[in-house]
């Protein structure tokens, strides 16, 4: 068509500036998020501009980074899995009750975690794949199910005491001033960034999401795939878990349900960076940050708490407004 | 008929309209005089239901002018404007929504008007439905819920629907479009259609009766408008034009620009795929030898089920029955997957490109590469280098334009999509080939660079191709043997000498036409 033939023949300016704008796109995020540390910095240098505060921002936020990277998957393939948050409150309360109610090895209980969490993927996957429900639906009954599931074996409890050793290796633990959870987070998404970039069933994962007849007509077994996907983010989530008990030494029945919003945040937000209109894992840890970094700011400059609640809520619906306008923009390009 | 200085209901001029790079509409004129049926013919893709749904206000034209009685009328049109001026039209689906009852789907204009009032009274709208069909003498339970009618019911409710609405809206005088409406009723329920639409016609109305089907179109309109490659042909009375002119209308005597191409018999080579005893929604039990080297056309009128027949070899639709035999083995058509059939040696070219065929919003690399990722993966890291320049590659091998495969596939045109669909599929070095309407929204260049590679694939390579196509000409161009299907079954095998556009045609109305007869059933 002519605007494909003209750009193989675009003159070098064009393209140059074709180029720039592709890499503004790209960037236009870190860009911000720079522009907010400088802002709240010229108006708290004492507080917002000192190291613990930096520290701060990137241990206390890896919960949040490996709830936001376990929805990746699934989202890629297409689907929602709204039980990230819940699998994770049923995987920390599993760390505790196992290890401090019933004496087993913490490490043993971490095992039993994950497995838990695991299941939970199976029981998604079998729900989507098998019976065909809606994976938005499906994943908002479970959510809700594993939600009583974990008031019920808690008695509404909270249950502290959760061994030293865990907790020792997740925050207590430093490297560089930045507790060792930190580090988790990060190298989870460079190992997802590798799989969906440079493995072929992260190329097969993205062509289930985008067309699932092309992938289907392809010789791809989407079925698989799509219930792989949920199970890696029960994993994923459970893993979460794991690092949430490890965080508090101890588990509450709910407030980690409340990780959910922002969790989708931050991917939507981070799937309009680095690698704009696809979700990837480099692009939701930087919005992790650049989301956390804004809150922290607001409350230095004394604003109350409900601030948070405003943020990753707006943050969602623009990243979301965002992206669908990206969307048109390239269909209209495209045809 | 109205004849001569009555002034048209409905005037077109030089509408046009093109999608990508295909132009489906070159500047036709069309016009419908008072208490006229007239029909609009043409092969497939000769852009019958591109005009239709722009009186729909469903596409919005390039160029051309709307006039009703005499008033201009600005183009496109709104989503539902058809209806204020006067339209209604009854699609080859139906537009019925199976869940809900008949009383429901006849009164679903007014329901869905502003004009509806705030409370239905559904007992009176019952015993107003029961009138309307004592009216038109047909027997319908309002009640009865629409999934459990028989077609020729559905065919006719729908159809009583676009009447009511013509008589309610138009005062009787409207302009009511049948597209395609006697595809799926028996000779019966033809006749009865034929009688509702001359009384509607009689009471005033004009009616636009696009089909197929060249005995129907005969029968029942008065003038008819031939359409060819998105032009008119021309418009004609009916009752002065041969069955031959028609034809030569509709098929076009075109100079042979296609390098005249030999048909081979290949009966004595070996046999490569064989297909037996295949039943699937429509078709049933057909076989088919394909001997190595061979291009098979599959062909047919709408609902004669020849299109199914690549998607039930693919594994891409369950078929009730059949095997499916290539090299050496035995694949039971009624459990194969899909990975299983690109596995065996099969590749599929699907007819809807932008949802069966490609992601248009990602790079052609990717998609092109799909179909072979695991020789470009060394166990840890794919190497995407290499596949972009393999991918460039094959881009200006099949010379696909611009060969930069970093665009996205949907910045390609349709002929240049269906050549990187093609290379996709030629790296698995498919053993059997399955085609479905290869050209279809595809400009003439690249059709013929398209027919090469096709005939190369099977001649060099030995492939066995399989072709679903309404394109006649297509067929003629590329098909060492053509099967023409009427209702599911095999009804004529052409090969050699017969393989000719005219042959083609001549057999696929003989087929519709016996089916009518119950010869075939």
């Amino acid at each position: 068509m002519t605007e494909a033939g003209e750009a193989a023949v675009a003159p070098p300016h064009e393209r140059s500036r074709a180029w720039l704008a592709d890499a503004a796109e790209r960037y236009a995020l870190l860009a911000v998020w720079g522009a907010t540390c400088v802002v709240f910095g010229i108006l708290r240098p004492d507080t917002f501009l000192t190291t613990s505060n930096f520290t701060t921002i990137f241990g206390s936020q890896a919960i949040l980074v490996v709830l936001t990277l376990a929805l990746l998957a699934p989202l890629t393939a297409g689907d929602y899995d709204l039980s990230v948050a819940a699998t994770m409150t049923l995987s920390a309360m599993t760390v505790a009750i196992l290890n401090v109610d019933h004496g087993w090895s913490v490490w043993a209980a971490v095992a039993a975690a994950l497995g838990v969490g695991l299941a939970v993927g199976v029981v998604n996957g079998a729900l989507v794949v098998l019976l065909d429900i809606d994976s938005l639906i499906a994943t908002l009954g479970t959510s809700t199910f594993i939600a009583g599931v974990v008031l019920w074996i808690s008695n509404s409890q909270t249950v502290s005491g959760v061994s030293d050793s865990l907790v020792e290796l997740v925050v207590v633990r430093r490297f560089l001033g930045i507790p060792l959870e930190f580090y988790y987070g990060l190298a989870l998404g460079l190992v997802l960034f590798h799989v969906f970039e440079f493995m072929p069933i992260g190329r097969r994962l993205l062509f289930v999401g985008r067309g699932r007849s092309v992938a289907r007509l392809s010789g791809i077994r989407v079925s698989r795939l799509r219930w792989g996907a949920l199970v890696v983010s029960g994993a994923i989530s459970a893993f979460a878990g794991v690092l949430y008990a490890g965080t508090l030494g101890s588990a509450d029945p709910t407030s980690g349900l409340s990780f959910l919003l922002p969790a989708f945040a931050a991917a939507f937000l981070g799937a309009t960076t680095i690698m704009p209109g696809r979700f990837n894992p480099i692009g939701s840890i930087a919005a992790v940050y650049f989301l956390v970094t804004g809150i922290t700011g607001l409350q230095l400059l004394g604003v109350q708490t409900f601030v948070q609640q405003l943020f990753y809520g707006g943050a969602l619906v623009l990243a979301v407004a965002l992206s669908q306008f990206a969307r048109r923009r390239d269909a209209r390009n495209a045809s | 008929m109205a004849e001569g200085a009555a002034r048209p209901r409905l005037e077109v001029r030089g509408l046009a309209k093109s999608f990508g790079g295909t132009q489906a509409l070159r500047g036709v004129d069309l016009s419908l005089l008072p208490g006229e049926v007239h029909g609009l013919l043409g092969e497939n893709g000769s852009g019958k239901s591109t005009l239709i749904k722009v009186l729909a206000g469903f596409h919005e034209p390039d160029a051309g002018e709307l006039w009703i009685d005499g008033e201009p009328v600005r183009l496109p049109l709104s989503t539902g404007q058809f209806r204020e001026l006067g339209m209604s039209f009854v699609h080859q689906q139906l537009g019925l929504v199976e869940s809900l009852s008949v009383l429901e789907n006849l009164r679903v204009a007014e329901i869905a008007s502003s004009r509806s009032r705030f409370g239905i009274s559904w007992r009176s709208e019952r015993a107003r439905a029961r009138e309307t069909f004592e009216r038109y003498g047909l027997r319908l339970d309002p009640r009865a819920a629409v999934a459990g009618l028989r077609p020729v019911e559905r065919a006719l409710l729908a159809i009583v629907r676009a009447l009511e609405e013509n008589r309610s809206v138009g005062r009787g005088h409207g302009i009511l479009v049948l597209d395609e409406p006697t595809v799926f009723l028996p000779r019966e329920g033809i006749e009865r259609l034929f009688t509702l639409v001359r009384e509607a016609a009689a009471g005033g109305a004009s009616i636009l009766f696009v089909s197929h089907d060249l005995d129907e179109v005969r029968e029942i309109t008065d003038r008819v408008t031939v359409l060819r490659d998105g032009a008119r042909v021309g418009t004609v009375v009916t009752a002065e034009t041969s069955e031959t002119q028609f034809v030569e209308m509709i098929v076009g005597r075109r100079l042979a620009a296609m390098a005249e191409f030999e048909h081979h018999d290949l009966s004595g080579k070996r046999v490569g795929v064989a297909v037996e005893a295949l039943t699937g929604a429509t078709v049933r039990d057909v076989s088919l030898d394909l001997h190595e080297g061979e291009v098979v056309g599959l062909t047919g009128l709408i609902g004669s089920g020849f299109d199914e027949v690549p998607y039930l070899l693919y594994g891409a639709r369950r078929a009730r029955s059949g095997r499916l035999r290539l090299g050496g083995e035995t694949y039971d058509l009624t459990s194969l997957h899909p990975h299983e059939a690109v596995a065996a040696g099969v590749a599929l070219i699907p007819a809807d490109r932008p949802n069966d065929g490609c992601v248009g919003s990602l790079p052609v690399s990717e998609n092109v590469v799909l179909a072979v990722l695991d020789r470009y993966f060394n166990g840890v890291a794919l190497d995407r280098r290499r596949a972009r320049r393999d991918t460039g590659r094959l881009m200006r091998e099949f010379d696909v334009r611009p060969p930069d495969p970093s665009l996205p596939y949907g910045a390609l045109s349709g002929g240049n999509q269906q050549k990187a669909l093609l290379a996709k599929w030629f790296q698995t070095e498919p053993r059997l080939l399955l085609l479905d309407e290869p050209t279809q929204g595809v400009d003439v260049g690249a059709r013929q660079q398209i027919f090469e590679l096709l005939r190369a694939a099977a001649e060099e390579r030995g492939m066995c191709v399989v072709c679903a196509s309404s394109d006649y000409e297509q067929l003629a161009a590329i098909c060492d043997r053509v099967l023409v299907f009427g209702r599911g079954r095999v009804w004529r095998r052409l090969a050699g000498g017969e393989v000719t556009k005219e042959r083609i045609v001549e057999q696929s109305y003989a087929a519709m036409a016996a089916e009518v007869a119950g010869v075939v059933a």
